[in-house]
């Protein structure tokens, strides 16, 4: 299974690092790859709670993922569900995990991003598949044909 | 808006080519091979399998399907070549994740270390 973990230390408490990712008016302020603005924003963080995320990136193109609060609990782990609206980017649900720490400068926040594949696993009928991906990942992540 | 849809949905065909075409251990091999010594013959590249001809020649098949090879003929030589755009594309969708939390990332870390600030004026 493909997936993706991020490690950042952050010069906030792990209360206000949490408010700042599950609420709206947080989300709000950083949901998005580039300096492109938040078009729109709701959370419900609760368990069985949902968010919405609109984006515009700064090459113009919007986006939107939305998905489902799984677990929450303030202020150490919040785990999520993502889908893309419309699909065509990645037609399958993944889920997003993320946990804070306190540390001394503040927080260390782990996300880690997973299920990346589901429907590519489902439709492909080959097996190892996912298996083979992360081989490949990690074979031309060292630069290799680049 | 058309256009773009369509360019979107060749996208994706592309990938789910250059994905299926990645699953075969075999293919993979070739792809190495070709990796470290580019531009063989196809019975030079046939060489180390433990298998025929025509079956490699089908793998050969689903990998230039896939845009992942180019053969060209001269006299009775194949000569098979490396095409590297539709891996840089599919590497490119795997990294799409890692381009997205990276960037928002940055972004909750300033704007949480903001609120902190604040809330450290207010004296709390």
């Amino acid at each position: 299974m493909t997936s993706l973990t991020l490690v950042r230390r952050i010069r906030a408490r792990p209360q206000i690092v949490f408010d700042a990712v599950t609420t709206a008016e947080g989300i709000a302020q950083w949901w998005g790859p580039d300096a492109g603005p938040v078009l729109l924003s709701e959370s419900d963080p609760r368990v069985g709670g949902r968010y919405r995320v609109r984006f515009r990136m700064l090459g113009s193109t919007e986006h939107e993922s939305s998905g489902e609060f799984l677990e929450i609990r303030r202020p150490e782990r919040v785990v999520l569900s993502w889908r893309w609206k419309g699909g065509l980017e990645d037609p399958g649900e993944s889920r997003i995990e993320i946990t804070l720490r306190a540390v001394p400068e503040g927080t260390e926040l782990t996300l880690t991003h997973s299920r990346l594949h589901d429907e590519e696993t489902r439709s492909s009928h080959e097996k190892g598949w996912t298996g083979s991906l992360d081989k490949l990942e990690a074979h031309f992540a060292a630069g290799a044909l680049a | 808006m058309r256009i773009i849809l369509s360019h979107v949905v060749n996208y994706q065909e592309r990938l789910t080519r250059t994905f299926a075409a990645l699953v075969d251990p075999t293919r993979r091999a070739i792809l190495a091979r070709l990796e470290r010594k580019d531009g063989v013959s196809i019975s030079e590249l046939a060489e180390p399998f433990a298998i025929k001809l025509p079956a490699v020649m089908k793998h050969l098949d689903v990998l230039d399907g896939a845009g992942l090879v180019t053969r060209s003929k001269s006299g009775r030589t194949v000569t098979v070549r490396l095409r590297s755009q539709p891996m840089r594309e599919a590497v490119a969708w795997l990294r799409r994740y890692e381009h997205f939390w990276s960037g928002s990332l940055d972004r909750l870390a300033a704007y949480a270390a903001s609120q902190e600030t604040q809330a450290r004026n207010r004296g709390r």
